[in-house]
């Protein structure tokens, strides 16, 4: 009980600080309550609390992916079909009427879509998160954060799934996969990975909120996608308009993507400024969830 | 030895009506909605305090809006009091209304696990309880078909077993001790009272005032926010019946 309590002094002490302002009731303590603090607790997690904490994620995801293949019996071929479905429809706009010139079309596109495809289902999956388990944030007691995790993952494990495909298609093509495949899969998934989780995080919590967010999603997905380079390359976008695609938070690593399963190569710079884009956007994505986590329960 | 206290313990929600119109209104008219946000609060509890020790059964009772979940939400830890101090001794378990934190389209045998997850227990925590747990909801035959095909007694009980085993030290009821066929609600009550013997601390929530009698060593009237009443089931249930007539 002495480290719970040391915790709650800690704790207390940060409510005491954003809460006084609010304090109606002159003269009464305002003091943190009592061992109710379990996802913004300080002390270090306890060896049965990091076991539990591993576990909810584990069940969870395996949750997310059963779901998937329940009553459907074209699961895998249907997180494969989708991005070849668009590929196929980008194809035909953009290379055959269009014309643009890009060797290897059909493979460009795929390098991107495959992580794009990751990349849109987590952000628009995301304002469900917390939305729907409604019961169980109003009565139970879990890190719900531990709930943003799954559906990203669930996503990311699809998304890796569909490799072997792209491989199929690099066959075709006469080129093969690349040894620095071994280093650039799981840096780019973690990457892609923490700027996905804070994403979520953030939409999720906020939409708790401002229920509009959810429209808005879907419209900045769309938005993201078309600044982003999938359908055509960074060297197409004139130089004064270059700095956009920088800045668009899922540009950087997509891109990265595509570089790695192209050319196998790594571009260290792009690498960087994904991770850059993952660090800030998880920043904010915690900044928000330790603000409002404590209003979940009041407002769904 | 104490298992809950509240020691002036207020808490109020703001109203979310106005965030809730939607961002266009929440922006337009930004200081509007920030003022009528501070100001424009509801008062779900009101300087309550009380104590439970451990093994008590506590019910309680009272109207609509009288802050009797907002009381089980703040003993679950889901919320922060806005003042005062609660103190929690103890392992919480909430028993969750019909089938929440069941997936439908899950088998049985896989939402035990979620389910199990969800209210606070390890993969093996829950693996060494299945038997138990499977055994105890009768439901062996139907264990690997989707919860969907199940009717909603069989959710209930399902979800009544998963609860039952979570070894709690506080355990928090809301409205849902009659699940269940006769003979299931028998054996639910024999499980309580096993809790009871066991010296766990029970805080009931129920509009049947019967069952609280029965059930409660101790009953707590709330209304508006504030304890009308503390004390044995014989002398409060009867003073809250005759104000309610």
């Amino acid at each position: 009980m002495t480290s719970v309590r040391a915790g709650n002094r800690l704790r207390a002490k940060v409510w005491r600080r954003t809460r006084l302002r609010e304090a109606r009731w002159p003269g009464v303590p305002v003091t943190s309550s009592g061992d109710t603090g379990y996802h913004i607790d300080m002390r270090l997690p306890t060896a049965r609390e990091r076991e539990y904490l591993k576990d909810l994620v584990v069940v969870l995801t395996q949750k997310e992916i059963q779901l998937r293949y329940k009553n459907s019996w074209l699961g895998y071929v249907w997180s494969v079909a989708n991005p070849l479905m668009f590929a196929i429809l980008y194809f035909v706009a953009f290379k055959t009427f269009m014309r643009i010139d890009i060797p290897r079309y059909s493979l460009f596109l795929i390098a991107g879509l495959f992580p794009w495809q990751w990349f849109a289902n987590s952000i628009s999956a995301a304002p469900n998160i917390f939305l729907g388990n409604a019961t169980l944030l109003k009565k139970v007691r879990f890190p719900r954060n531990a709930l943003v995790t799954p559906t990203v993952l669930n996503d990311g494990i699809h998304f890796l799934c569909s490799i072997p495909v792209l491989v199929l298609f690099l066959f075709v093509y006469g080129s093969r996969p690349a040894w620095s495949w071994l280093i650039g899969i799981p840096l780019l998934a973690v990457g892609q990975f923490l700027l996905l989780y804070g994403f979520a995080l953030t939409i999720a919590s906020l939409n708790l909120f401002f229920r509009d967010l959810e429209r808005l999603t879907t419209l900045v997905v769309t938005f993201l996608f078309f600044l982003t380079p999938v359908v055509y390359s960074e060297s197409m976008v004139p130089a004064q308009y270059r700095a956009i695609v920088y800045l668009n938070p899922a540009a950087p690593i997509i891109l990265s993507w595509r570089n790695l399963f192209l050319v196998g190569d790594l571009n260290w710079p792009l690498i960087a400024a994904g991770f850059a884009h993952a660090g800030v956007i998880l920043a904010v994505g915690a900044a928000v969830y330790r603000k409002l986590c404590w209003k979940f329960a009041e407002v769904v | 030895m104490i298992a809950i206290r509240f020691e002036h313990v207020s808490k109020s929600y703001p109203r979310y009506g106005h965030l809730l119109a939607g961002l266009k209104f929440s922006l337009l008219r930004f200081s509007e909605t920030f003022r009528a946000f501070k100001r424009d609060r509801f008062m779900a509890l009101n300087d309550v305090s009380f104590e439970v020790k451990p093994g008590e059964s506590l019910g309680l009772i009272g109207p609509n809006g009288s802050g009797k979940s907002t009381t089980l939400a703040l003993i679950a830890g889901v919320l922060r009091p806005q003042v005062g101090n609660i103190e929690i001794r103890g392992r919480v378990s909430p028993l969750l209304e019909l089938g929440a934190g069941f997936h439908p389209e899950l088998t049985g045998r896989e939402n035990i696990f979620l389910n199990g997850i969800l209210l606070g227990l390890t993969r093996r925590e829950i693996l060494s309880k299945q038997d138990e747990i499977i055994a105890f909801s009768e439901l062996e035959p139907f264990l690997d078909q989707p919860v969907r095909t199940y009717s909603s007694g069989m959710v209930a009980r399902l979800g009544f077993s998963v609860a039952a085993h979570l070894d709690p030290e506080i355990l928090l009821i809301d409205e849902v001790l009659s699940v269940g066929d006769l003979k299931f609600q028998a054996k639910c009550r024999q499980k309580l009272d096993d809790f009871k013997r066991r010296q766990v601390t029970i805080v009931l929530v129920s509009h049947s005032l019967g069952e609280v009698r029965g059930f409660c060593s101790r009953v707590v009237w709330l209304k508006s926010g504030q304890i009308v009443a503390d004390g044995a089931p014989d002398a409060v249930v009867p003073l809250y019946e005759k104000a309610m007539a």
